[in-house]
């Protein structure tokens, strides 16, 4: 039986070389003639203005977390929708269930003021 | 009423108190941000959770004239179950009993903190009646993610944010383990279902080395949930660091939700390895007892030393899993109970004498408190004697019937071990009792009297008369927890067969 997984332990092998070998090797050839231009971090061709390591607000953080409560909810629907006429009341129900909870956590974020930006 | 689990009303019944308490929580937080902050709030959203645990007690109550067709649901609805909702839900009412001032006083967001005690209730509940591993890491989820941040609810004290993202990190870490222990455990077996796990290793199908690690991992997973040395490093730091009524709460409810998921994997799947098995929880227990009880007695804090003592009250029941037997499993479930009850009684005391700043921990800061406070001392000493395992006490009952256990599975050294070191553990538990009793109080705190809030003092009363009635007339409840666990390793007949 385990020996129909040679196949994808070879695939494992050969990538893990690959990707090492690229890695080692660029580093082990390549020339280093290091100017102040080349060592500066890379904006897109602009004249760094700072350091990279911002204090970020908060508030990001809120709409990033309510972010992935709404994009776990598409995981959630999108399979259901599909099924949806298989699946019948009872997956209808349960989903409905599913969106109101969700839904209430909603109302809470707007109350507490989670939706404000300022 | 009989269960078949053939109409979808069927599972709402089976999952009657989780349900009412889920929906509760919700309330709770929809009240509390459409209500004005306050201390009236506060107090009354705790009122109100208080009552919706009481509701879900009354479901849990006529849950008892339900009866499941087979074993093969993933959320049990057996008697084992019904007493574990028990111990649970009094353990959360207590705590929020316990709470209700100390959230006022402190300030904290009151909505949150009771629905998260709510939701973490859920997850012990769903935890403690899963018959599938599955099942039970969800139910685990559910729990933790609620008291890691029950933990650092306090954001602007810095001990307790250090306490959430302790307990966070090493949770987080520990389930990793567990999680992995699943996957191979269903790698050995073919399943994740308790019974099927069983039925495999009954017939000799699953793959030995990997049952063995699977075994292991979850042993980790569940010692670090039960804090067991030497998983137990997390427990005194977040213990000392957490809001008090947290620290009660995580030290009653949570480990004793760990325990009972412990107790039914470990009893029911794993029964056909016992001989895998045994030696590794045999050393943790006895490691769990020796060093928490000698760590304790030179604890200067007195949230450290209740801490220590919860690790080893976690040795002593690691006691009943070992011996594996049903005198034993209802010695833990009795201790379950009794635990819950002296714990959170102790516990309130702490939060009484603590004060404002929570600035008064150490235990020398109990002097003369006995004779300042007489009711307040004599209800500490019952309570801290009772921890002890002081006969005439509900900890004395549930310590005999462990060792009953132990005994009946001849594991004649865990039972001595299980003596001395309870021998061991009067030393630091009487000497609160001394500090309080022949120490005079420092000149400067005397004559301070401490206002006991009505809350406070139904919680105590309650903790109090039910550990005395535990200690005088433990029969009918250890008749109770005995027939909750009769039939608990039995194997429906509907999985026979369905192994790989």
């Amino acid at each position: 039986m385990s020996g129909s997984y040679i196949p994808l332990l070879i695939l494992f092998g050969v990538s893990l070389v690959n990707a090492l070998g690229m890695v080692v090797v660029s580093h082990i050839l390549s020339p280093r003639r290091p100017t102040p231009q080349k060592s500066m971090a890379y904006e897109s061709g602009m004249i760094p203005l700072g350091d990279t390591r911002l204090r970020f607000s908060v508030k990001f953080y809120m709409v990033a977390i309510s972010f992935i409560v709404f994009d776990l909810e598409t995981i959630f629907l999108i399979p259901w929708a599909v099924e949806m006429r298989e699946l019948g009341w009872s997956a209808f129900v349960a989903v409905s269930i599913f969106v109101a909870v969700l839904a209430f956590g909603l109302v809470y974020e707007w109350k507490k003021g989670g939706l404000e930006w300022d | 009423m009989e269960l078949d689990f053939s109409n979808q009303a069927h599972f709402i019944v089976a999952l009657a108190p989780e349900i009412i308490l889920s929906v509760w929580g919700i309330a709770i937080l929809l009240i509390g941000v459409s209500r004005p902050d306050g201390p009236r709030t506060s107090s009354d959203l705790g009122w109100l959770s208080v009552l919706g645990i009481l509701v879900a007690a009354l479901a849990n109550g006529w849950l008892y004239s339900v009866t499941e067709v087979g074993t093969d649901s993933m959320i049990a609805l057996d008697r084992f179950a019904l007493f574990s909702n028990w111990i649970l839900l009094s353990g959360a009412a207590l705590a929020v009993l316990i709470s209700l001032s100390y959230v006022q006083r402190q300030g904290l967001q009151a909505a949150e903190f009771y629905a998260l005690l709510i939701y973490s209730t859920v997850g012990l509940m769903i935890m403690a009646a899963a018959r599938d591993l599955i099942v039970i890491f969800l139910g685990l989820e559910i729990m933790s993610i609620a008291v890691y941040v029950l933990a650092a609810i306090n954001r602007r004290d810095p001990r307790s944010a250090e306490a959430g993202l302790k307990y966070f990190l090493l949770g987080a870490f520990s389930t990793g383990f567990f999680l992995y222990g699943i996957a191979l455990l269903y790698g050995a077996t073919g399943s994740t279902h308790i019974s099927a796990i069983a039925d495999s290793i009954a017939s000799g199908n699953a793959h030995g080395a990997l049952l063995v690690f699977g075994i292991a991992l979850l042993t980790v997973g569940f010692a670090f949930k039960v804090s067991a040395v030497p998983f137990h490093m997390w427990t005194p730091d977040v213990y000392e660091g957490a809001p008090t009524p947290v620290t009660a709460y995580m030290s009653v409810a949570v480990k004793a939700g760990a325990f009972l998921a412990f107790l039914r994997v470990f009893a029911v799947a794993f029964e056909g390895a016992y001989e895998s098995w045994w030696a590794i929880l045999w050393w943790l227990s006895v490691l769990t007892m020796v060093v928490a009880n000698f760590i304790a007695t030179v604890q200067v804090s007195i949230k450290r030393m209740l801490a220590y003592s919860g690790i080893a009250h976690a040795g002593y029941l690691m006691v009943a899993i070992v011996a594996a037997n049903e005198t034993a499993s209802a010695g833990l479930l009795f201790y379950l109970l009794t635990y819950t009850l002296m714990n959170i009684g102790a516990f309130a005391i702490v939060i009484l004498v603590s004060g404002q700043g929570e600035d008064r921990l150490q235990i020398e800061e109990y002097a003369g408190f006995g004779w300042s406070q007489p009711l307040l001392g004599v209800v500490f000493t019952v309570l801290l004697l009772s921890l002890a395992g002081f006969p005439g006490t509900g900890g004395f009952m549930a310590k005999v019937f462990l060792l009953q256990g132990a005994m009946e599975a001849n594991l004649v050294y865990l039972s001595v071990v299980l003596v001395l070191t309870t021998v061991a553990s009067y030393w630091y538990y009487l000497r609160v009792a001394w500090y309080m009793w022949m120490r005079d109080a420092p000149p400067d705190v005397a004559g301070e009297p401490i206002q006991v809030p009505f809350a406070m003092r139904l919680a105590l009363i309650t903790s109090v008369v039910l550990i005395v009635y535990l200690g005088i007339f433990p029969g009918a409840t250890l008749e109770l927890a005995r027939s909750s666990v009769s039939g608990l390793s039995a194997v429906g007949p509907g999985l026979i067969g369905l192994g790989p």
